[in-house]
């Protein structure tokens, strides 16, 4: 098994440069908004949770080549066929073939301006104390996980500082794979950036990211 | 297909449409910004607890469910990327813009902040920090903009005109505020 995200783009060089675009500037084709919906749509059926689709995007082998939304419906489908909600033959042909699946949490229209108002809290009970402190000095784990996992590559390995604690949220790395919530301590750990890239040395600049316990470590070095 | 099949209901769909085209956009992220520009008591709560001041104005839900406001000063610039794909508030910004959720933004933000930020017309001073936020959880961020010079006499909706989207990013600054 060889997990692979193409879409951990933090600090990469090569992309070019950025692109404004005046306010209010939604879409780029027509079907653009309809695969927005449809991907909300069938994400609040709960016949996947947000970390999987997040995972069946950035594990595209043809990441890199789409465009946002070419993404948001690549992964669809692939979510439709592995949970046998749909059969290729049936994405390829455009009609229903099989008897539907039972979907119990279809999203009705009626429901729709409750159910985006409420969303998806992420936060739950902690079970146990957090480990870390404000300002405590953690380091990054090294090593990358064999499955979708939130702590980018180039904050990898890294001494940064415990700026907040958010409390105990649902763990992305379990949640992707089907192996349950399992919520852990959420931090924002910032790092100087002189830390994460050695060309910024001297500039005044600094970057946090959203931290997971288990991403981090104690740093017992000197400061 | 998937309405054949009885998974979704094609008026959902439409209302989703409408609901992020029309209804939540950034003018309601611009409305909490002149809220916390006038009212002090607001502003307080709003860095204190972002997600129930932001639900005051009517705002709350999807990928806005646990929101913390950043307040850009003389001394920070705060800026918003997510590196791993494109986490954004939807209930204060609505859908994220283009740039946003592309390769040059999502690489460049982390790395080289200031040179992304001449490519928005925005240079801060060389003392300014630039303190950026990866959202790489479910925690969404919103920039508080500094209010700028000589809008005192102003009301809250005025003030709101002021208040662009990049400029609640970090990547741009308010209207009638210059570097």
């Amino acid at each position: 098994m060889s997990y692979k995200s193409r879409a951990d783009l933090g600090g990469q060089r090569g992309h070019g440069a950025v692109t404004p675009e005046v306010e209010g500037e939604l879409w780029h084709a027509p079907w653009e908004p309809r695969v927005m919906a449809l991907t909300v749509a069938m994400g609040a059926t709960g016949s996947w949770n947000i970390d999987m689709s997040r995972s069946a995007r950035e594990s595209l082998p043809n990441y890199t080549a789409l465009s946002y939304y070419e993404i948001w419906f690549t992964a669809l489908r692939k979510l439709l066929l592995e949970r046998r909600l749909m059969r290729r033959a049936e994405l390829q042909g455009g009609t229903s073939i099989d008897a539907p699946l039972q979907m119990p949490n279809v999203l009705r229209a009626a429901d729709v301006p409750a159910r985006m108002a409420l969303g998806s809290p992420t936060l739950r009970a902690a079970v146990a104390p957090a480990k870390f402190s404000l300002g405590q000095r953690v380091q990054t784990v090294r090593r990358r996980p064999d499955h979708h996992t939130r702590l980018p590559a180039y904050a990898r390995g890294k001494v940064g500082s415990i700026e907040c604690i958010h409390g105990a949220h649902v763990f992305a790395d379990t949640n992707a794979q089907g192996l349950g919530e399992q919520a852990q301590w959420l931090y924002t750990v910032v790092f100087d950036a002189a830390q994460l890239w050695a060309e910024c040395t001297g500039s005044r600049h600094r970057v946090s990211v959203d931290a997971w316990e288990p991403y981090l470590e104690p740093c017992e070095d000197l400061p | 297909m998937l309405a054949e099949k009885g998974y979704i209901e094609p008026a959902a769909l439409d209302v989703l449409v409408d609901t992020y085209q029309t209804r939540i956009g950034p003018r309601n992220g611009a409305r909490v910004v002149a809220r916390a520009w006038i009212d002090p008591e607001f502003h307080a709560w709003l860095l204190r607890d972002a997600s129930a001041a932001i639900a005051s104005l009517g705002y709350s839900g999807r990928q806005g469910e646990h929101m913390i406001a950043v307040q850009n000063t003389v001394q920070r610039h705060n800026m918003i990327v997510c590196t791993l794909c494109s986490c954004y508030p939807w209930p204060v910004l609505g859908l994220p813009p283009t740039w946003y959720k592309s390769a040059p933004y999502r690489s460049r933000a982390v790395r080289e902040p200031r040179a992304v930020l001449a490519e928005f017309g925005v240079t801060l001073p060389e003392a300014t920090e630039v303190r950026v936020w990866d959202s790489t959880a479910e925690v969404r961020y919103l920039v508080i903009p500094q209010r700028p010079a000589g809008t005192e006499g102003m009301g809250e909706a005025e003030l709101a005109e002021l208040v662009t989207r990049d400029s609640m990013i970090g990547t741009g600054l308010p209207r009638g505020r210059s570097t």
